[in-house]
């Protein structure tokens, strides 16, 4: 048995992998739930009801998708410029502490316009955040997964003490948490009596604006080049360190953004517990979608979908809920397998 | 499966491969190879780049299944795929690219691996015992105690040679094994190859150099294609008649114009920089000057400060008659200096990107090809389409010429993806030319095609700098030559006033008695 590079691999062959893998992972973790004592096609039934079965269970998902789209986009924009940003979490918080700390300091602009005044600080704060690792990189060759990751810890022992302190809303009954911020600063819902909200019109722009930026500009090409081969890339006179430094803050920015959409769309006031790891299942979310912006959305709503619809699955069935995490990891893992297949050909000899 | 019974004049048939077949995708790169070698014979195989030769190597060493075909090593038929089974049966390959840990002695280079782990020690003796044995026999002089990392690349060649007749190899492979070697050295590795035949080994010869090829040969095989074109004994066979088999037309002869030089383009003063000691060196219009040197002496230090990767630190860099103040590869670019890198995939291209964007990369902010910061892709596809079309470049004449240029460049043969380059570079009609090794691991056809374009280049009025180990290369196209030794540059002398030993001696450090 062995593995044969393929001269060129079809767009179909591309497509039809994650699906695969989705379906082997389904498969893979049946098991799992066999040995929980359910019947494997209840619980998947369950599942796919808690997801999609309902307007209700759609709107949910799709709320969940809005971070994890951003926070995908913010991942695969600098890993396609090699820029390991391990960092989105932290970013995310980040975006998320200035739009609490410019939300709640009575600024007084019609609607749509503090929203985007907020929108940007959080960008801004979320860019600066993978700046400085960014930074370091290019000058001092410091590694950024090392830096991005552990700035996380930074960040959000940083917003624990300031909700404990600083920050605290006295009025929330002790609990560590910030002041609500004014009503004019908040998202639109979408959909009336769910909680689906206009993030998701940011989040599509994001990833459609991503897209045609890294297809029909000058700093997607320069992205690219410097991702494939820096040396090459600095050879043909492409400033390497620029494009880093500027990808860096595109995609911490982006990171800010679901962050702020979090923020405005969802509970109006910063806690501790915004994000359950939204800047790491961006890593997820990114590899999944083979860092292809569009395909970003795509595998954003497929996880959100897990996520919610394990819920689901739990309660009627008594399936712990954490089987959505195996079933995320198992699709990747999976995806890895597949996209090698469909890139190599396997011979029996 | 019997031996072959082998007639009384002949040697034992020590390989014997039929019908080999191997398939990558839609190409072809064995087509039914038959192939005998026998003990005590050299058999030489050519053929240009992609024509099989490594594909057919990589099977009889055991890296590839072919698809087809069977192997016989004296007499017993091979496992394919397996190159424990290779080894076994006595198949000994050297690499073109030696493959030896730097910091070892050559003893421990060569004893790695051949030992049981819980008694190394105590078969040293023996083993070093061997090697001298083997060394004296085949006149393979070295030090076994020397760290392979103090030693010329000549002398790790023999290492590793050395290294696979220790293991008992009785079919000895060599890729391109006078890539590494100065001319000095020439003469005493081809004594050791025959030797080494002498003794009754079988050799098989992979090379791209004809009269290597000619001289030392016992008998020739041509691969195109994937195909045997031709067979014969070497000495029968005229090299006219070799190189055409092996590019399958008539080659044209490098016919090279003399101009009156012009201005001076291009100039170092006592530069200075890592290795380099105050190198001085003058390029003019319509002039081509040849850097002769064996590899590791400078080239690449000299290549990268004239391309702006890095600055010197001492010393002047003149273009076009003025101080250069700002040395960087994009300044570079932007005063229009036409650059062929050493090396295609680390340097000269971005594999993965597409012939588009591999076109366009040093000029796609010029307002031709986007504007706002926005790519105009019109423009740079109908330009890179006429232009990677001018230079002949595999795969766009016919279809969709948008589909055709998203192709990833690195699914080109190594002469295209010269074109690819050759077609960014010279599009503009630069006035200075920098080549490093243009047509290093090009086939025939290729180094023709470069050699035109660069004499155009200059026809046309630029001054170009032809870095170059190939010394045929550098005596039929330069108008100057100077050479560089341990970082040191000669003078630039007319090229007709060199000749091929001349130069070889300068490249090994000799001082040459002036007969001008």
């Amino acid at each position: 048995m062995r593995f044969e590079p393929r001269a060129t691999v079809p767009l179909w062959l591309i497509l039809s992998a994650p699906i695969a893998a989705i379906i082997l992972a389904f498969l893979s973790c049946s098991l799992l739930i066999l040995w929980t004592g359910s019947p494997v096609w209840a619980a998947y039934g369950a599942l796919l009801r808690g997801a999609v079965g309902s307007p209700f269970a759609l709107s949910e998902t799709l709320t969940r998708a809005i971070p994890l789209i951003l926070t995908g986009l913010a991942v695969a924009v600098c890993f396609r410029a090699k820029l390991w940003n391990i960092g989105a979490e932290g970013q995310f918080y980040g975006g998320a502490l200035a739009a609490s700390l410019l939300g709640t300091a009575g600024l007084s602009l019609p609607r749509p316009g503090l929203v985007l005044v907020l929108l940007l600080a959080g960008w801004i704060a979320g860019g600066l955040l993978l700046w400085i690792p960014a930074w370091l990189k290019t000058q001092f060759q410091v590694d950024e997964v090392v830096t991005t990751l552990l700035l996380n810890f930074v960040i959000l022992l940083g917003i624990s003490y300031l909700l404990e302190g600083p920050l605290k809303d006295p009025l929330a009954l002790g609990w560590p948490q910030g002041r609500a911020l004014a009503e004019s600063a908040l998202l639109p819902r979408l959909i009336p009596r769910s909680r689906l909200h206009a993030g998701l019109i940011i989040a599509l722009l994001a990833a459609l604006g991503v897209w045609a930026l890294e297809r029909f500009t000058v700093w997607g090409l320069e992205m690219r080049a410097v991702g494939a081969n820096p040396e090459a890339a600095k050879f043909l006179g492409i400033p390497v360190q620029g494009v880093i430094l500027y990808t860096s803050l595109l995609g911490g920015g982006l990171a800010g953004l679901a962050g702020v959409c979090e923020l405005l769309g969802l509970k109006g006031y910063l806690t501790l517990d915004l994000s359950p790891g939204f800047g790491y299942t961006g890593i997820v979310v990114a590899l999944l979608a083979q860092l292809h912006p569009l395909g970003v959305v795509g595998a954003a709503v497929f996880i959100a979908g897990i996520y919610v619809g394990a819920d689901t699955m739990g309660r009627s069935l008594g399936v712990p809920t954490y089987l959505a995490d195996v079933i995320v990891a198992a699709a990747l893992l999976w995806m890895l397998v597949c996209m090698g297949l469909a890139r190599y050909r396997l011979r029996w000899d | 499966m019997t031996v072959n019974p082998s007639p009384p004049s002949e040697a034992p048939l020590a390989l014997k491969v039929v019908g080999i077949s191997k398939r990558f995708g839609t190409l072809l790169a064995n087509d039914r190879i038959d192939l005998e070698l026998r003990a005590g014979e050299i058999l030489a195989i050519v053929g240009e780049n992609g024509a099989g030769k490594t594909t057919l190597m990589n099977i009889l060493f055991g890296h590839y299944v072919p698809d087809q075909g069977q192997v016989w090593v004296f007499g017993r038929p091979l496992k394919l795929g397996s190159p424990a089974a290779a080894l076994a049966a006595g198949i000994g390959m050297v690499h073109q690219h030696v493959v030896l840990a730097d910091n070892l002695s050559v003893l421990d280079n060569i004893l790695l691996g051949t030992q049981p782990l819980w008694h190394l020690w105590s078969r040293r003796q023996e083993g070093r015992q061997r090697i001298h044995t083997l060394a004296e026999e085949l006149g393979l002089t070295v030090d076994p105690d020397a760290l392979v990392g103090s030693l010329a690349l000549g002398e790790r060649q023999r290492v590793e040679i050395l290294k696979v007749l220790y293991r008992g190899a009785r079919i000895l492979i060599l890729d391109e094994p006078t890539a590494v070697l100065t001319p000095p050295e020439l003469e005493p590795f081809f004594q050791t190859l025959r030797q080494m035949a002498g003794r009754g080994l079988g050799i098989l010869l992979i090379s791209h150099k004809l009269q290597e090829v000619m001289r030392i040969s016992d008998r020739v095989m041509v691969l195109r294609a994937g195909r045997v074109v031709m067979t014969g004994k070497t000495a029968e066979i005229h090299p006219t008649a070799l190189a055409e088999a092996m590019v399958g037309q008539r080659l044209p002869a490098v016919v090279k114009d003399s101009f009156a030089p012009g201005k001076t383009v291009l100039a170092l003063q006592q530069v200075s920089c890592g290795v380099l000691e105050q190198v001085s060196l003058t390029v003019r219009r319509h002039e081509i000057v040849g850097i002769a040197g064996v590899a590791g002496n400078g080239q690449s230090t000299l290549a990268d400060l004239i391309c702006g990767a890095i600055r010197p630190h001492q010393g002047q860099f003149h273009l076009y008659g003025q101080v250069l103040r700002l040395i960087s590869p994009a300044e570079m670019v932007r005063h229009g200096m036409a650059r062929i890198p050493e090396d295609r995939h680390k340097t000269g291209l971005i594999g993965s990107l597409s012939l588009w964007e591999n076109w366009v990369i040093e000029r796609y902010r010029d307002p031709e090809f986007s504007r706002w910061g926005i790519l105009r892709h019109r423009q740079i596809y109908q330009q890179a389409h006429t232009w990677l079309q001018t230079y002949d470049v595999r795969g766009l004449q016919s279809g969709d010429p948008r589909q055709a240029l998203q192709m990833p460049v690195q699914l080109l043969s190594g002469g295209n993806m010269q074109k690819v380059i050759l077609a960014r570079e010279l599009c503009r009609d630069p006035q200075v030319i920098v080549a490093h090794q243009p047509t290093r691991g090009l086939d025939l056809g290729a180094v023709a095609y470069v050699h035109a374009q660069l004499l155009a280049a200059a026809r046309a009025g630029a001054g170009i700098l032809l870095i170059s180990e190939d010394l045929e290369e550098l005596l039929s196209l330069t108008d100057r030559i100077a050479v560089l030794y341990r970082g040191q540059l000669s003078p630039a002398v007319p090229t007709q006033a060199t000749t091929l030993t001349d130069l070889g001696l300068r490249m090994a450090g000799q001082e040459v008695a002036d007969a001008v």
